[in-house]
C-alpha cells in the first residue's frame, strides 16, 4: 500500500515537472482500470527513469473509461481489466479507431473476509448465493450467527464485470449488497467490518484473509495455470499497432521484459509466461 | 469668480447635443454589459435545465415513467436492464430526513444561543468557528465517515447510540418535567403546592428514568452489522448542513431587533419566554428558510454518500431502519457515469439524466419556496 502511494506520488510529481518542462519530446497518456493502475504506474515510473524526456500520465477511472478514452482518442493506452465489449469495438470502429489488445498480466479475483472470520473456503455456487441474497448469515456456512455484510465493487468497474460474468452466472445481485468505488475501499471496509465479505484483485490482500474458492487458494500459480476459478487477463489497449522504435512501442512491450515481469510480480499480479 | 470659470461651469452643466448623445450611448452600453453579465448566471441555469432535460427525455420516451418511479429493481448494467429508481429516491429522502433531524434542532439551538444567550465577545469567536465547518471539503467528511465513523459504529454502535440518546434526552426530559410540574401545580392552593410538586416530581422523574434506562438497554443491545449506513451519512450530512442552518437562522434572529425583546421584558416575560414566545416566532420565516437551505445542502451532497452510505439500492425493512445501507440519487449519478457515457444513446446513460432532472426539479422547488418565504418575511418586517 505504502509503495503504491509512493509510486503514485512519484508519478504525479514527475508528471508535474514534465508538464513544465518544455523539452519533453514524447508524451504517453494512460487512462482506465483501477486494477491495472498499479502496474501502469510502476511501468511509468520505471520507464520515465530510463527515459527522462518521456512524460507518462496515468489516470484511474475504471475500465469503461479506459475504453471510452481510446474511442475518443483522449489517451494513448487504455487500461482495462476486461476485454472490450463488441459494442465498444463497434463505436471505436465508427470513430475510426482500431483498438489493439495487449494482454499484459493475469489477475485473480480473491474473495476476502475479516481476519477473525473462521471460514476457510467457499464454492462458486455458495459465493453466488451470498451475492444474490440466498445465503444471508454466516451460520448457513458453518460460521457464527451473524448477518453477512456483502460488499461489491460498483457496477462501473471491470472487477465487478469480471465477478459478475465468472461468478454470478447471469443472476442479479441482491438489493442489500453494498457498493464501493475501488479495490482499496473494499479492502478497507472488509478490514474494519467483522462480518463482511468482498472481492478484490490479488494486489489488495494485505491484512485481510482470502478464502479458497472451489478448494483452490488464489495464488500466482493457480491464477496462471487457471485452476483458480476466478482469474482473468489484464489488458492494455492502443489505437492501432504502435510503430516499432517509438516510446509507445517500447512502453507497451515492457510487460514482456524481465524487468517488466518483476514489476508486475511486485505489484501483486501474475506476469505472463 | 471670474468670467472664464463661469463659462466653464455653464459648459459642463448644459451639455451639447453631441455630448448628450455620447453619454446616452455610454449609459446604454454600460447597462447592457451589466445586464448580460447578470443574465449569464440565469442563462446557465436555463441551459443546464435544457441540456439535462434533453438527455433525460429519451429515457422517459423509451422506458416510460412507471418503472422508474415505482420499481425498486435497479440493475442498469445487466443484460436485460431494470431501471427502478424508487429505492434510490427513497434513499435520498431518508438520508435527507435523517440529516434534517440532526441539523435542525442542533442548528436552531446553536443560533438561539449565539444570538440571545452568549455574550457578544463569545459569539464573535464561536460563529466563525461554526462557519469553518462549511469550508471543509466534502471528501474529507466522506473519508472521516468511511474510515473513522463507520468502524466506530460497527464496533461500539449500540453504546454510542445509548450515550447519544441520553445526552439528548436527559436535559430534554428535565425541562419537560419542570415545565409540566409548574403547569400542573399552578392551580393548587399554596400550602399544598410544595407537597404536590414533590410527589409529581418523584412520579414523573421515576417514569422518565425508567424510560431512559429501558431505551438505553434496547439501544445498547443493537448490533450494527454495517457501519456504512443511512445513520452514518445522516449524521455527517447533518453536521455539514449545520453551518448553513446556524448562520442563516442566526441572522434571522438578529434581525428581530432590540425593541421586540425589550418590549417583551417590559411586559414581565423571562428570558426563556422572550426567546420562545417572541423572538423565535418573529424570526420563524427566516428560520424556515435556513432549514430549507440546510435540506438542500444535504440533498445535493455526493461525495459523502458515495463513500459512506453503502450504496445498496434497497428500501430497508422497516422503512425507518436507519442502520441499513441505502443508495442516493447523487451517488448513483456519480458512480454510474463512468461506465454509462461511452455508449451514448443507451437507456443506462439517459436514466442518469432523468435522475439529475428529478434532483434539479426538487432543488428548484425548494429554492422557490425559500425565496417565497424570504419575501414574505421582508414584507412582514417592513409593514
Amino acid at each position: 500500500m505504502r509503495k503504491t502511494i509512493r509510486n503514485s506520488t512519484i508519478v504525479a510529481v514527475t508528471g508535474l515537472l514534465m508538464a513544465f518542462n518544455a523539452t519533453a519530446d514524447d508524451k504517453i497518456v494512460m487512462d482506465g482500470s483501477t486494477t491495472v493502475g498499479p502496474i501502469a504506474k510502476s511501468f511509468a515510473e520505471y520507464y520515465m527513469k530510463a527515459n527522462p524526456n518521456v512524460n507518462i500520465t496515468v489516470s484511474e477511472s475504471g475500465s469503461g473509461n479506459g475504453a471510452k478514452s481510446i474511442i475518443n482518442g483522449t489517451c494513448d493506452i487504455g487500461n482495462m481489466s476486461r476485454p472490450m465489449k463488441s459494442s465498444e469495438k463497434k463505436s471505436a470502429k465508427d470513430s475510426g479507431v482500431m483498438p489493439i489488445e495487449h494482454i499484459i498480466a493475469m489477475d485473480g479475483i480473491a474473495v476476502i473476509v475479516h481476519p477473525s472470520n473462521p471460514a476457510k473456503g467457499l464454492t462458486v455456487a455458495q459465493l453466488r448465493d451470498i451475492y444474490n441474497g440466498k445465503i444471508k448469515s454466516w451460520k448457513e456456512l458453518g460460521g457464527p450467527d451473524s448477518k453477512i455484510v456483502v460488499i461489491s465493487r460498483d457496477t462501473n468497474s471491470g472487477t465487478y464485470e469480471t465477478f459478475e460474468t465468472m461468478v454470478m452466472n447471469k443472476e442479479k445481485m441482491a438489493s442489500g449488497v453494498e457498493y464501493v468505488g475501488s479495490n482499496g475501499a473494499i479492502r478497507q471496509r472488509v478490514l474494519s467490518t467483522e462480518n463482511a465479505i468482498g472481492y478484490v484483485g490479488l494486489a489488495f490482500l494485505e491484512g485481510v484473509k482470502s478464502l479458497e474458492v472451489n478448494n483452490v487458494m488464489p495464488s500466482e500459480d493457480t491464477v496462471r495455470n487457471k485452476t483458480y476459478p476466478i482469474s482473468r487477463p489484464l489488458y492494455m489497449y492502443t489505437k492501432g499497432r504502435p510503430k516499432e522504435g517509438t516510446h509507445l512501442f517500447n512502453f507497451i512491450n515492457l510487460y514482456n521484459t524481465t524487468e517488466g515481469k518483476k514489476i508486475i510480480a511486485d505489484t501483486g499480479f501474475v506476469p505472463m509466461n | 469668480m471670474n468670467s472664464s470659470e463661469k463659462k466653464h461651469y455653464a459648459k459642463n452643466l448644459v451639455l451639447e447635443k453631441k455630448t448628450q448623445k455620447i453619454n446616452k450611448v455610454l449609459t446604454t452600453t454600460g447597462t447592457g454589459i451589466l445586464f448580460i453579465v447578470t443574465s449569464l448566471s440565469t442563462l446557465v441555469i436555463l441551459f443546464m435545465l435544457f441540456f439535462i432535460a434533453r438527455d433525460a427525455l429519451p429515457f422517459f420516451k423509451s422506458q416510460g415513467f412507471r418503472e422508474f418511479f415505482t420499481s425498486t429493481k435497479w440493475y442498469p448494467s445487466s443484460d436485460n436492464p431494470e431501471f427502478g429508481a424508487l429505492a434510490i429516491f427513497f434513499g435520498t429522502g431518508i438520508v435527507t430526513l435523517g440529516s434534517t433531524f440532526v441539523a435542525v434542532p442542533l442548528g436552531i439551538s446553536a443560533a438561539v444561543c449565539l444570538s440571545d444567550i452568549l455574550p457578544f465577545s463569545a459569539r464573535q469567536v464561536t460563529k466563525p468557528v461554526i462557519e469553518i465547518l462549511a469550508a471543509i471539503p466534502s471528501v474529507a467528511y466522506g473519508f472521516f465517515a468511511l474510515v473513522v465513523f463507520a468502524p466506530l459504529l460497527q464496533n461500539n454502535g449500540g453504546y454510542i447510540l445509548k450515550i447519544a440518546f441520553w445526552v439528548i434526552s436527559i436535559p430534554l426530559f428535565a425541562i419537560l418535567i419542570t415545565v409540566a410540574i409548574d403547569v400542573m401545580t399552578d392551580k393548587i392552593e399554596n400550602h399544598l403546592r410544595m407537597a404536590a410538586r414533590w410527589i409529581l416530581g418523584i412520579v414523573l422523574g421515576g417514569t422518565a428514568l425508567f424510560l431512559l434506562i429501558k431505551a438505553g438497554l434496547f439501544l445498547d443491545s443493537l448490533k450494527i452489522t454495517s457501519g456504512t449506513n443511512a445513520l452514518n451519512v445522516s449524521i455527517i450530512l447533518g453536521i455539514m448542513a449545520l453551518p448553513t442552518v446556524v448562520s442563516v437562522s442566526e441572522d434571522a434572529l438578529q434581525s428581530v431587533g432590540r425593541e421586540l425583546r425589550e418590549g417583551s421584558y417590559a411586559l414581565g416575560a423571562t428570558r426563556a419566554e422572550t426567546i420562545l414566545l417572541t423572538v423565535i416566532p418573529a424570526a420563524s420565516s427566516g428560520i424556515a428558510a435556513a432549514v430549507i437551505l440546510g435540506i438542500m445542502r444535504a440533498i445535493g451532497e455526493t461525495m459523502v454518500v458515495w463513500m459512506a452510505s453503502g450504496n445498496a439500492s434497497q428500501i430497508p425493512v422497516p422503512w425507518y431502519n436507519l442502520l441499513e445501507p441505502v443508495r442516493t440519487l447523487t451517488a448513483t449519478i456519480a458512480g454510474d457515469m463512468g461506465e454509462a457515457d461511452h455508449v451514448t444513446g443507451s437507456a443506462r446513460y439517459h436514466v442518469l439524466f432523468a435522475m439529475a432532472l428529478s434532483l434539479l426539479v426538487i432543488s428548484l422547488i425548494c429554492n422557490l419556496i425559500t425565496e417565497r418565504i424570504i419575501t414574505n418575511t421582508r414584507r412582514k418586517i417592513s409593514s
